[in-house]
C-alpha cells in the first residue's frame, strides 16, 4: 500500500461524502416550503468531504512516520536480526537493502545477509499496512457520519467551511514563519552542540582551519577550527572582487538603461541584463572553472607571476561579479526612477548636463536605495555557493594576493557536509556552525536594507 | 537703461565655451562609459552562451566506428514471443552477439581497431534488433561508438599512440563523429560515451513536481490570507518580515535546514526527489508569495465592493472574483521561482542528490539525481568527453529554463490587464 493509493483512496471517500452530502442537502431543499436552506447544498457538500478528508489525512501523515519505526521495531526484534551487525554503515545498508527488496524497490539482494530480513519485512510491513489502512477507513467513515448527522435544512454549512478556509490560509501563510524557525532552530541546536567540543573564541578569532573528518565528536583539536581565513576569504571573494566588478559595471547600467536608453532599447536590453541572473549558478562555476580560472592563470604567467593558482580568488570573484551586476543594476534603477521628476526637472533647468545632473542629484537622493541594493547584492554574493565550489580552493588561507587560491564559507560548508564525516563528528558540526555564521549575516543585511528600501519609499511617496 | 546695458557682459567668453566643450565632452564620455558597462555585461552572457554551445555540440555527437555485420554466417534466433527488450538482449548475448561484432570488427577495423569498439557495443546492437528484428538477417552495417580513449585521440589530444589509428580509420571513412540524440535518452554512465542526461532530466521533472505541489498552493494561499484578511498587528509585520528574508536567505541555508531536519524526520529517503521537492519549495515558497502578493494588489477594489455590494461572503469575494483575477500574475510568479528551483544546485548538494544514477528513477522517493546536480557531477571528470557532455547538459538545462521564462513572459503580456 502506496502513499499514493492511500492518497487516492481518501480523496476518493471525499468525493463520495461530497456527492452524498450535496444529494442530502439538495433533498433538504425540495422539501422545504420556500425552496430555501440556510447554505446552499454545494456548502454541506464541502463541509461532509472536508470532514471525511482532513482527519484522515493528518492521521496518514502522521502514521507514515510511526509506521517506519513500527515495522523496524518489529524487525529487528525477529530472530533473524540478531545476526546483524551491532552497529554502523554495514547495519543501516543492510536493513536499507533488504526493506528495498521486500517493498519491490529491488529485484533481488546483493548481500546474502540481508537475504534473510526480506521475509520478516514482509511481514512487519503487511502488517502495519493492513493496521493504517483499516484505521484510515473508520476515521473517514467516523468522520463521514458525523458530518453527515449533523446536515439539516438550517445547519449554517456555509460559515463553518469559509471559517475552515481561513483557517487554511492562515495556517498556510504560518509556513513561512515555521520555515524561519525551522532554520534557526536547526543550525542553533547543531552549533550548540559544536561549541561544546570547539569553543566559540577559538572559532571565530582562530587562523587555522584544516577540520579531520576522521576524527570522532569526543576530541577534536580545537586549533584546527580557526574560521578567520575563511571569513577572510568570502570577504575577498564576494565582497571586495565582486562587489568592484558588479556596482560600478551594475550603476553604470542603471544609470545608461534609466537616464539615456531609447524605450525601444532599454526594453530589450534590461531582460537581457536579467538573463544574466537567471542562468544557474552551477553553469557560472562551471564556465568560471573552465574558461575563465585557466585564462587568468595564463594571463599571469604572461605578466611573470610565479606559481598562479588555477583555482584563484580572481576568477571565482569576477563570475560572481558578473552574475551580481542585474542584482545591483535593478535595485538602483527603481530606486532612480523613484527619485521625483521635479529634482531632476530642476536641475536640468539650471543649467546642468545630464551626467551633472545624474552625479550631483539623481544618485545621492537615490543614494540609500543604491546602498540597500547592495547591501542585499553583498548578501547574494556571500551566500553564492556552486561558483565557490566548482571554482574557489579548498586551502584556507588568509592572503591579500587575488591570484592565490581561498576558500569560502560556503565551500567549506558543502566540504564538510558531504564528506565521509558521520553526523556527529566536528567538521560535520563545524558546517553548521559556519551555516548559522552565514544566515546571522545575510539576516542582518537583509534587514537593514528592506528597513532602508522601506523608509526611502515614504519619503518619496 | 545705459549703466544696465554696459553691466551686461557677455555670457560666451572664450573661457566659457571651453568649460563648455569640456562639460558636454565629460557628458559624452560618461554616456559611453554607460553603454560600454551594459555592453559589456551582454558581451560576457553571449561569451558565455557560445562557450557553451561550441562545447556543447561535441556533447550532441559522438565518435563512431562503421562496423559491417554479416549476419548470414551465424543465424541468430529471435522467439517471437519474447516481448521484453531486456529478455530479447540477454537472449542475444547467450547465442554469441559479443563474439560475432568482434570477429566482425576485427575483419573490417583490424585486430587494432577492433579493439577500440566500446565494449559496450554489443548492448547497442542488440538493443537495435530487439526494436526491429530484420536486422538480424543478412549484411548490416552498424555505428558503434568507439572507447573512450579513441574518441579523444579522434578529436587531437590524448595518447600519442592511438592519434594515428584514429587518422588511419578516419581517412578510410570508418571513424566520425555523429549525432546521438541518445544522449537525451539514457542515464548517467562512467564512460562519457554512453552516458545520457535523461535519468537526471527525469528526476529534476519529478523534483519540480513535488516542489510545485507544495509551493504553489501554500505559497497562494498564504499570499490571499496576507493581502485580504489578515489584520495589521505586529503578528502580521512577523509574518512579513519573515517572508520577505526567507526570499533573500542563501540557498545553501535552506540544504542545511533540508539537511537536518527532513533527512532527520525521512532518513531511509536521502537522494529522493521528494525530500529535494520539498527543500526546494521552502525556497520557493517565499518567491511565490511576494509575487502572489503583488497580483492581489494590483486587482483593483471595486471589483471586491461590487462583489460585496451584491452579497457576497468575504471568501467568495477572494475566491470567485480576486484570484481568477490575479492568477495570470501569481503563475508568471511561480513559473520564475520554478525556473529558479530548477536551476538550483547547492541545497541538493547538502541532503545528497549527488548519487549515481545509472538508470532513471521511477518515483518520487527512488534514489535520483538533477540536470544542474549532472552538471556539476560531470564537470568534476577529468576525461575529454564529459566536458563535452557537461556543456551539453548545460544546453539541455538553458534550453528549459528559456522554455520557462518565455512561458512567464507570454502569460504576462497575454493575460495580465492594466487596470
Amino acid at each position: 500500500m502506496s502513499a499514493s493509493t492511500l492518497i487516492l483512496l481518501v480523496l476518493g471517500l471525499g468525493l463520495a461524502g461530497w456527492l452524498v452530502a450535496r444529494s442530502r442537502a439538495a433533498m433538504f431543499r425540495r422539501a422545504s416550503e420556500n425552496r430555501r436552506i440556510a447554505s446552499l447544498p454545494v456548502y454541506h457538500a464541502w463541509y461532509a468531504a472536508l470532514w471525511i478528508v482532513v482527519p484522515t489525512l493528518l492521521f496518514a501523515l502522521l502514521w507514515s512516520g510511526i509506521s517506519e519505526q513500527l515495522v523496524m521495531q518489529q524487525v529487528l526484534a525477529s530472530p533473524a536480526a540478531a545476526d546483524l551487525p551491532e552497529f554502523g554503515m554495514q547495519r543501516e545498508s543492510m536493513l536499507a537493502e533488504a526493506r528495498a527488496v521486500a517493498t519491490g524497490a529491488a529485484p533481488g539482494v546483493f548481500n546474502a545477509e540481508a537475504a534473510a530480513l526480506v521475509e520478516p519485512f514482509e511481514q512487519a510491513l503487511t502488517r502495519y499496512n493492513i493496521i493504517g489502512l483499516v484505521v484510515t477507513l473508520l476515521i473517514a467513515l467516523a468522520g463521514g457520519a458525523w458530518a453527515f448527522l449533523r446536515l439539516k435544512p438550517d445547519f449554517r454549512a456555509h460559515t463553518r467551511v469559509e471559517r475552515t478556509v481561513l483557517t487554511t490560509l492562515l495556517i498556510a501563510s504560518l509556513v513561512a514563519v515555521l520555515t524561519t524557525l525551522g532554520i534557526v532552530a536547526s543550525l542553533v541546536f547543531e552549533t550548540i552542540r559544536f561549541f561544546g567540543m570547539v569553543s566559540p573564541i577559538d572559532f571565530l578569532l582562530g587562523t587555522h582551519w584544516s577540520p579531520n573528518p576522521m576524527t570522532d565528536g569526543s576530541n577534536p583539536d580545537p586549533d584546527r577550527y580557526g574560521a578567520v581565513p575563511l571569513f577572510w576569504g568570502t570577504f575577498f571573494i564576494g565582497v571586495v572582487i565582486a562587489m568592484l566588478v558588479a556596482i560600478p559595471l551594475g550603476m553604470m547600467s542603471a544609470i545608461y538603461l534609466n537616464q539615456y536608453a531609447a524605450p525601444r532599447v532599454r526594453t530589450w536590453l534590461k531582460p537581457t541584463l536579467e538573463i544574466l541572473a537567471g542562468v544557474p549558478t552551477v553553469v557560472y562555476g562551471y564556465f568560471a572553472a573552465l574558461t575563465i580560472a585557466p585564462a587568468i592563470r595564463d594571463i599571469a604567467l604572461s605578466l611573470g607571476v610565479a606559481n598562479p593558482s588555477s583555482e584563484s580568488a580572481l576568477a571565482a570573484g569576477l563570475v560572481m561579479g558578473v552574475m551580481i551586476i542585474p542584482f545591483v543594476s535593478s535595485m538602483a534603477d527603481d530606486s532612480i526612477a523613484a527619485v521625483p521628476q521635479a529634482m531632476k526637472d530642476g536641475s536640468l533647468a539650471m543649467g546642468a548636463t545630464q551626467n551633472e545632473t545624474i552625479k550631483r542629484v539623481l544618485v545621492p537622493a537615490a543614494l540609500p536605495g543604491i546602498v540597500a541594493g547592495i547591501m542585499l547584492a553583498i548578501s547574494r554574493a556571500i551566500g553564492e555557493t556552486m561558483i565557490v565550489v566548482m571554482a574557489a580552493s579548498a586551502t584556507a588561507r588568509l592572503s591579500a594576493n587575488p591570484l592565490e587560491a581561498m576558500t569560502t564559507v560556503t565551500y567549506q560548508i558543502v566540504a564538510n557536509l558531504t564528506g565521509e564525516a558521520s553526523m556527529d563528528s566536528a567538521s560535520t558540526l563545524a558546517a553548521f556552525a559556519l551555516g548559522f555564521v552565514l544566515f546571522l549575516v545575510t539576516l542582518m543585511l537583509n534587514i537593514i536594507a528592506l528597513r532602508i528600501v522601506k523608509r526611502f519609499r515614504e519619503v518619496y511617496e | 537703461m545705459s549703466d544696465a546695458a554696459a553691466n551686461i557682459r557677455p555670457t560666451r567668453t572664450p573661457a566659457f565655451e571651453a568649460r563648455l566643450k569640456k562639460r558636454y565632452a565629460a557628458e559624452r564620455r560618461f554616456k559611453a562609459i554607460g553603454l560600454s558597462a551594459i555592453l559589456f555585461s551582454v558581451a560576457v552572457l553571449v561569451f558565455l552562451l557560445v562557450t557553451m554551445a561550441m562545447n556543447g555540440i561535441g556533447g550532441f555527437q559522438r565518435t563512431e566506428l562503421r562496423v559491417p555485420v554479416d549476419f548470414s554466417a551465424t543465424p541468430l534466433t529471435l522467439t517471437a514471443d519474447v516481448q521484453d527488450e531486456r529478455d530479447v538482449v540477454q537472449s542475444l548475448e547467450r547465442q554469441g552477439l559479443r563474439d560475432i561484432i568482434d570477429v566482425n570488427a576485427s575483419a573490417a577495423l583490424g585486430e587494432e581497431g577492433a579493439a577500440q569498439v566500446n565494449s559496450e557495443a554489443w548492448r547497442i546492437v542488440a538493443q537495435q534488433i530487439a526494436a526491429d528484428p530484420s536486422l538480424a538477417r543478412g549484411e548490416q552495417v552498424f555505428w558503434l561508438p568507439t572507447s573512450e580513449g579513441l574518441a579523444t585521440a579522434y578529436a587531437g589530444d590524448g595518447s600519442a599512440d592511438l592519434q594515428p589509428l584514429a587518422r588511419q580509420l578516419a581517412d578510410e571513412g570508418a571513424l566520425a563523429d555523429n549525432l546521438d540524440l541518445g544522449f537525451l535518452e539514457r542515464s548517467d554512465a562512467t564512460d562519457p560515451q554512453l552516458a545520457g542526461i535523461w535519468g537526471a532530466l527525469k528526476g529534476s521533472i519529478l523534483t519540480m513536481i513535488v516542489t510545485l505541489a507544495l509551493a504553489f498552493p501554500i505559497g497562494v494561499l498564504a499570499a490571499l490570507y496576507l493581502e485580504e484578511y489578515a489584520p495589521k498587528n505586529r503578528w502580521t509585520d512577523l509574518l512579513e518580515v519573515s517572508i520577505n528574508n526567507l526570499a533573500a536567505v542563501p540557498s545553501i541555508i535552506f540544504g542545511l535546514l533540508g539537511l537536518a531536519v527532513f533527512l532527520w524526520i525521512f532518513p531511509s529517503y536521502r537522494s529522493a526527489p521528494l525530500i529535494g521537492g520539498m527543500t526546494l519549495a521552502l525556497m520557493t515558497m517565499p518567491v511565490i508569495v511576494i509575487a502572489g502578493r503583488n497580483a492581489i494588489k494590483a486587482v483593483p477594489p471595486s471589483i471586491r465592493d461590487g462583489a460585496l455590494a451584491v452579497g457576497a461572503s468575504p471568501v467568495q469575494v477572494v475566491f470567485h472574483h480576486v484570484l481568477p483575477l490575479a492568477l495570470p500574475g501569481i503563475l508568471t510568479g511561480t513559473i520564475i521561482g520554478m525556473a529558479r528551483a530548477l536551476g538550483e544546485t547547492a541545497p541538493l548538494l547538502l541532503i545528497g542528490m549527488r548519487a549515481f544514477v545509472s538508470s532513471p528513477p521511477q518515483g518520487f522517493t527512488d534514489n535520483a539525481t538533477v540536470l544542474p546536480m549532472q552538471i556539476f557531477l560531470w564537470s568534476d571528470e577529468i576525461d575529454r568527453g564529459f566536458v563535452e557532455r557537461t556543456s551539453a547538459a548545460i544546453i539541455v538545462l538553458l534550453v528549459f529554463l528559456l522554455l520557462m521564462n518565455g512561458l512567464a513572459i507570454y502569460l504576462r503580456n497575454r493575460f495580465e490587464k492594466k487596470w
